[in-house]
């Protein structure tokens, strides 16, 4: 037996989950990027457009607009600030973990020396109807940054 | 006290055994739910269990007794819907899996249709912007595959068809209109529709109205045999899940010659006359348009279900859904920074009432009231459109029907007040 929503509520809403939310880091839509992704949950009807732009191989800024609950918002702002700065090799790696975390039922010990405050997400994991809000802003991120990535070839490549 | 609401209640959700079940830490379940399923009487399950443990064949096509007894079965169904809805003819009326289905059934036959019914560059197929995903999306698939122009009703501030403003009924009911295709009761807004007036108006150019009834059907009246003929649809959609039946089940009723002059949906077994290598000619209405073995113990136990409805009294069923929507209208007004999307009079609306409460996103509400027992909708209701004019992304939706109590919207009430304290609102 899976712990039923209503027992666990306070799992679900950490209050660095609440404040993210409140207080959304790198929010809002930026200049320069190479590519500009529009993802939607078709569920729920959350919606984020995200650009992302990269600098030498390094995640130089992610900036989002997005509409939807604590869940998916609060996710978004710990994604754009954990991944801007690192190598994109290392970002990946990061979204992978955080995958794994969020796929994994409630029973993933999660790392926090790798996702820091998304760690805060380990009890999200055993709300199903709520995955998909967490992993929005992290499915747009990674979709933006391959198409990036296929820029910056094209541009090398002339 | 509070007026209109049905005799005998404690008795009645005693015909629902899931009321009597509790959710996790016990919690006595509060379902709120219901425009989007409704649950089901004793009645039904029974009668489903007894048709699969004593009556199951195959219909139609068995010559043995039980294939009798089955066929007798389902062909009674038919005519207690017939009755429900008060259908002028009985073989007008057809089984479909859903209203979703019943919709695409219409839609596409009018894309194959040739002579009168044909469709084409310069006609058009006027919706409204208050429909269910499911009756924009055949209409949009059928004027893209045929040429043909998609035009719709807007909606008014509040919640409204706009029908009299400068793109209201005069200017969008034309010679041009070939269809019309609107919800009698908005699973979003709760707006009841003046079906008569728009219905008389497609009539007088010529078109052919096709009704919505998903959330009309559950909780208002139907005797389309009452309507006058101008005034009548031609065609009207329903789901079995929303009327205490079944899922897998949805009716289809139409005008007996207009159905006879559409073209077959989908072939098969059960719709033909007879089946040659070159060709086939096609059975008559109903079976025309049941193509394949039909959902046979769904279309059993639709019939318990709407003969429960109709021992209740659909006009009982009305008159509780006006009394609890409207207690539950004063109630959420209680509620700071809470606002209604559509009608704030009971009498102009269904059992639906979505609204958003400033601060909390509807996901966050709706999961904060599931640990209170209090299950609602949250998110679009399949009516992208409708939400984006008012310029909200999603809502949450509490939905009451016959069973509901005012106590359950007293627990209602409570939760959301719970909901802004937990996220730290005022
Ligand atoms: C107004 C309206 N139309 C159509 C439908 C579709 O019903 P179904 O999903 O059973 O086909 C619904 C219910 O979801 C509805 O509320």
């Amino acid at each position: 037996m899976t712990d039923a929503p209503g027992q666990d509520l306070d799992s679900l809403y950490q209050e660095i989950i609440l404040d993210h939310y409140k207080n959304p880091l790198h929010a809002g839509l930026r200049d320069p990027f190479e590519a500009e992704v529009h993802h939607v949950n078709p569920t729920c009807g959350d919606e984020i457009t995200m650009r992302v732009h990269l600098d030498g191989g390094v995640v130089g800024d992610v900036s989002y607009d997005a509409l939807g609950c604590s869940i998916s918002q609060a996710s978004c702002s710990v994604m754009a600030d954990l991944v801007i700065g690192k190598p994109v090799e290392e970002a990946m790696a990061i979204h992978e973990s955080f995958l794994t975390l969020m796929q994994g039922k409630g029973q993933v010990e999660p790392d926090e020396d790798v996702l820091e405050d998304g760690i805060a997400f380990a009890g999200v994991a055993k709300f199903p109807a709520r995955v998909k809000c967490a992993l929005l802003s992290w499915m747009a991120w990674k979709d933006a940054t391959t198409q990036s990535q296929g820029q910056t070839q094209e541009a090398t490549n002339g | 006290m509070i007026e209109g609401l049905l005799p005998q209640l404690d008795i009645v959700r005693k015909d629902f055994p899931i009321l009597e079940r509790t959710l996790a830490g016990g919690l006595p379940l509060i379902y709120l739910d219901s425009a989007n399923t409704s649950q089901k009487p004793q009645v039904v399950i029974d009668t489903m269990v007894d048709h699969l443990e004593r009556h199951n064949a195959n219909i139609s096509r068995a010559m043995h007794q039980l294939g009798a007894e089955s066929t007798e079965a389902f062909e009674a169904a038919r005519d207690k819907v017939a009755a429900f809805i008060g259908a002028p003819s009985r073989d007008e009326v057809i089984f479909t899996k859903n209203a979703s289905e019943a919709l695409n059934l219409v839609a596409n036959s009018l894309a194959w249709a040739t002579g009168d019914l044909a469709i084409g560059p310069g006609d058009e197929v006027l919706i409204t912007e208050m429909e269910h995903h499911s009756n924009i999306v055949p209409w949009q698939l059928l004027t893209e595959r045929k040429g043909a122009t998609l035009r719709w009703f807007g909606l008014t501030d509040d919640g409204h068809l706009d029908l009299d403003g400068p793109q209201g009924i005069d200017e969008l009911i034309t010679e041009r209109t070939k269809v019309v295709s609107f919800t009698w009761v908005s699973n979003m807004l709760g707006t009841i529709n003046p079906v008569a007036e728009i219905t008389r108006r497609a009539h007088e150019v010529g078109a052919i109205v096709v009704v919505d009834a998903s959330q009309s059907a559950p909780q208002m009246p139907t005797d389309l045999a009452a309507m006058d003929p101008v005034e009548r649809p031609d065609i009207i959609a329903f789901t079995g899940h929303k009327v205490v039946g079944p899922t897998g089940i949805g009716v289809l009723w139409g005008r007996g010659d207009l159905l006879a002059q559409l073209p077959p949906f989908l072939g098969g077994g059960e719709m033909i006359e007879t089946v040659r290598m070159e060709r086939s000619t096609y059975a008559p209405i109903p079976h025309r348009f049941e193509a394949g073995t039909p959902p046979i113990v769904e279309a059993v136990g639709l019939g318990a279900a709407v003969d429960y409805l109709g021992e209740l009294g659909l006009s009982a069923v009305r008159d509780h859904e006006h009394a609890i929507t409207a207690y539950a209208l004063d109630g959420l007004a209680t509620v700071p920074g809470l606002r209604v999307l559509g009608p704030l009079d009971a009498a102009e609306r269904g059992g639906a009432i979505s609204f958003e409460v400033d601060g909390v996103h509807p996901h966050d509400i709706a999961q904060v009231l599931d640990a209170r027992g209090v299950a609602v909708r949250a998110g679009h209701h399949c009516a992208k459109p409708a939400h984006a004019r008012f310029g909200v992304q999603s809502s949450t939706r509490m939905s009451s029907y016959l069973y509901t109590t005012p106590a359950e919207i007293d627990a209602l009430v409570e939760a959301l007040e719970y909901t802004r304290s937990y996220f730290k609102l005022g």
